[in-house]
């Protein structure tokens, strides 16, 4: 029985090797494992963006030593309509920077702690292979800078956050950004790139600070947020701030949820989406209406402007929507390409 | 044997004064520790301290069931000051910032203060000493004959309120608490400018974090054959696990604090309060 078992895994595992071979001659690709692969050269600190820019791509190049430099901060922020709330950030924004590297790099990840803080912070990258996803060796208390390396060896959009006990009040004020690993030889080409996360906030006014709003632990408790916004803040990518396209461009949102509770269902009013990087990994998925992007988890979005107009990005829990701040816009300019879509209303004489 | 007699009639004498402070009265401490001085001196011992009576408690960490003892003890009634640290490095040099022994406190160690000897501009003498290793608040505990509070004895002052001994099971204990441990700066303020706690002790919260003797015991020293205190156990969900009191945010900030500590690193906001065992916990 239990050789016959063993003769059954053997033969799975070389037929899964082979097939393994295939698809990587298939792509042109080195067949070395990312485990394997060696990053070279002296050590680069990494480009890091704030939302909604996103560093530039990998592209073509081979694994590199890398320098992540991150700050964690409690400050003051505006949540909505001129109101502050007390934010715990990466970066001094919410979202944390982004993160972009390819397989292979090898990270050197800084965790300071402003020495104004009060609390003790740490870092759980989901693209992390190790405990804890890094936590437990970037705890570091106010004033002190803790650091930890890795190694990215699986490719996706992934979600890093902040695992201080209690984690849901970490997450809960803010602390959450978006690590990208991009596959070798990089992601396809697009014309534009964004970084969008969605956040849930639970809020009473302090006691202390008139007019501040902090943390509410039991709506978070009961799941029951008064803001479910993107990028930390109502409004962060309408009038001014919204994002853009021209007609004929193809766009790529990196789309993360940081939770700490909520799962999103992320839709673009007016466009579908061509691909869907599903949950952020590997499995493409085409022609898509709305994405689910769960709490610490994310999904790449890409989709190609056809006609002009402001295309409402949305969690269609649509509650979210309309009262508690999920909105945002893409605004799209060029010319009208009335065979795809045509607004001419039928008027009577 | 003459030595002896004397420390036991200081003791009963302290005994006498614990008995009369169970109305949670702060005893007075005169210049008792300067008779323990030993190598290390300091002139400002007088303090108050609050007579605890102890007693059965459970532990933030740690399973349901299993209460733990605390002795009765004295706690200091609030925070060493900086003035008292002034003291204290200008009679014990070893301590003064130039000449602290790099595995005692890190680089941060007073390193506000404009001299040796002089506490950093504008502060307030009253306001609690950070930026001090544990090590630091050990040896001033030690220069006045007290130690400092194990983690068991200071949460289990840190469950009154103003009116109970334990307030863990009201909403707005563990609320008031992060009210207070979100506001930055708080280090800066004066001890005892706020109402004491049941015990009569002041400043649990408000102003600063504290070293225990075991901060980081629940790592180390916990029950291991149960498992029950994994460090991991204390980082993102993880944490929720093997609390006993999930709600309790506020010990979670703590807790995560301690974790977070080594001995020899100094902290902006982190400071200590003495304590000593009573005559009762002797005499057994």
């Amino acid at each position: 029985m239990r050789v016959k078992y063993l003769v059954l895994c053997a033969s799975l595992s070389i037929a899964l090797a082979i097939t393994g071979c295939k698809t990587n001659t298939e792509q042109g690709k080195s067949s070395v494992s990312p485990v394997d692969m060696v990053a070279s050269g002296e050590p680069e600190v990494a480009e890091l963006t704030g939302a909604p820019k996103v560093p530039a791509p990998v592209g073509n190049r081979q694994p590199k030593k890398l320098i992540v430099n991150l700050v964690t901060t409690e400050t003051e922020g505006i949540i909505a309509d001129s109101i502050p709330y007390t934010f715990w950030t990466f970066n001094h924004t919410v979202p944390g920077s982004f993160i972009r590297i390819r397989v292979g790099d090898e990270v050197t990840l800084n965790l300071k702690n402003e020495a104004s803080s009060v609390l003790p912070h740490n870092i759980d990258l989901h693209a992390v292979t190790g405990p804890g996803g890094g936590a437990a060796a970037t705890s570091s208390v106010p004033g002190k800078e803790t650091s930890f390396s890795f190694k990215a060896i699986n490719p996706g959009l992934y979600v890093y956050h902040c695992a201080a006990p209690p984690v849901p009040m970490h997450i809960g004020n803010g602390m959450y950004g978006l690590i990208l690993v991009e596959p070798e030889g990089g992601l396809p080409k697009v014309d534009r790139e964004y970084y969008i996360m969605q956040g849930d906030f639970y809020t009473k006014a302090s006691n202390i600070k008139k007019g501040l709003l902090e943390f509410d632990n039991d709506k978070a408790v009961a799941e029951k947020p008064d803001y479910v916004l993107f990028n930390g803040k109502k409004g962060s990518l309408l009038g001014a701030n919204m994002i853009e396209a021209k007609v004929g461009e193809t766009v790529r949102l990196f789309v993360g949820n940081g939770g700490p509770n909520l799962t999103s269902s992320f839709h673009v009013i007016g466009e579908i989406f061509d691909n869907v990087y599903l949950e952020g990994g590997s499995t493409i998925s085409h022609n898509i209406q709305t994405t689910v992007v769960p709490a610490g988890g994310a999904v790449i979005v890409e989709f190609k402007c056809e006609v002009p107009g402001e295309y409402v990005l949305v969690d269609h829990a649509l509650s979210r929507a309309f009262n508690k701040g999920a909105i945002g816009k893409l605004k799209v300019t060029g010319e009208a390409n009335p065979k795809v879509f045509n607004a001419k209303t039928l008027s009577k004489h | 044997m003459k030595h002896f007699g004397f420390i036991a009639a200081v003791w009963m004498s302290i005994g006498l004064m614990s008995c009369s402070n169970q109305e949670n009265n702060p005893v007075e401490e005169k210049s008792f520790a300067d008779h323990f001085s030993g190598t290390v001196q300091n002139t400002r011992v007088n303090t108050a301290m609050a007579y605890i009576p102890g007693g059965e408690y459970k532990p933030f960490y740690g399973s349901d069931t299993s209460l733990v003892k605390v002795e009765p003890f004295l706690l200091d009634e609030r925070p060493v000051t900086n003035g008292e640290y002034l003291d204290f490095v200008k009679s014990n040099p070893a301590w003064q910032k130039s000449n602290v022994k790099r595995i005692f406190a890190d680089t941060a160690y007073l390193h506000n203060w404009s001299s040796d000897t002089t506490l950093p501009e504008g502060a307030n003498a009253d306001a609690p000493i950070c930026n001090i290793s544990w090590f630091a608040a050990k040896a001033y505990a030690e220069s006045i004959g007290k130690r400092l509070p194990t983690l068991d004895e200071w949460e289990f002052v840190a469950m009154a309120d103003a009116t109970s001994p334990n307030a863990r099971s009201k909403s707005e204990y563990s609320d008031r608490i992060i009210d207070l441990y979100l506001q930055k700066n708080r280090q800066f303020n004066p001890v005892k400018h706020s109402p004491p706690n049941y015990w009569g002790v002041y400043n649990m919260f408000d102003l600063i974090w504290e070293w225990t003797d075991d901060f980081n015991s629940i790592l180390t020293t916990g029950d291991s054959r149960s498992g029950q205190y994994e460090d991991k156990s204390l980082f993102c969900a993880g944490g929720a696990t093997s609390a006993t009191d999930i709600l309790n945010y506020a010990a979670f900030m703590r807790f995560a604090l301690r974790t977070s500590l080594k001995a020899d690193f100094t902290v902006a906001n982190l400071g200590f309060r003495c304590a000593r065992d009573t005559v009762v916990h002797l005499n057994k």
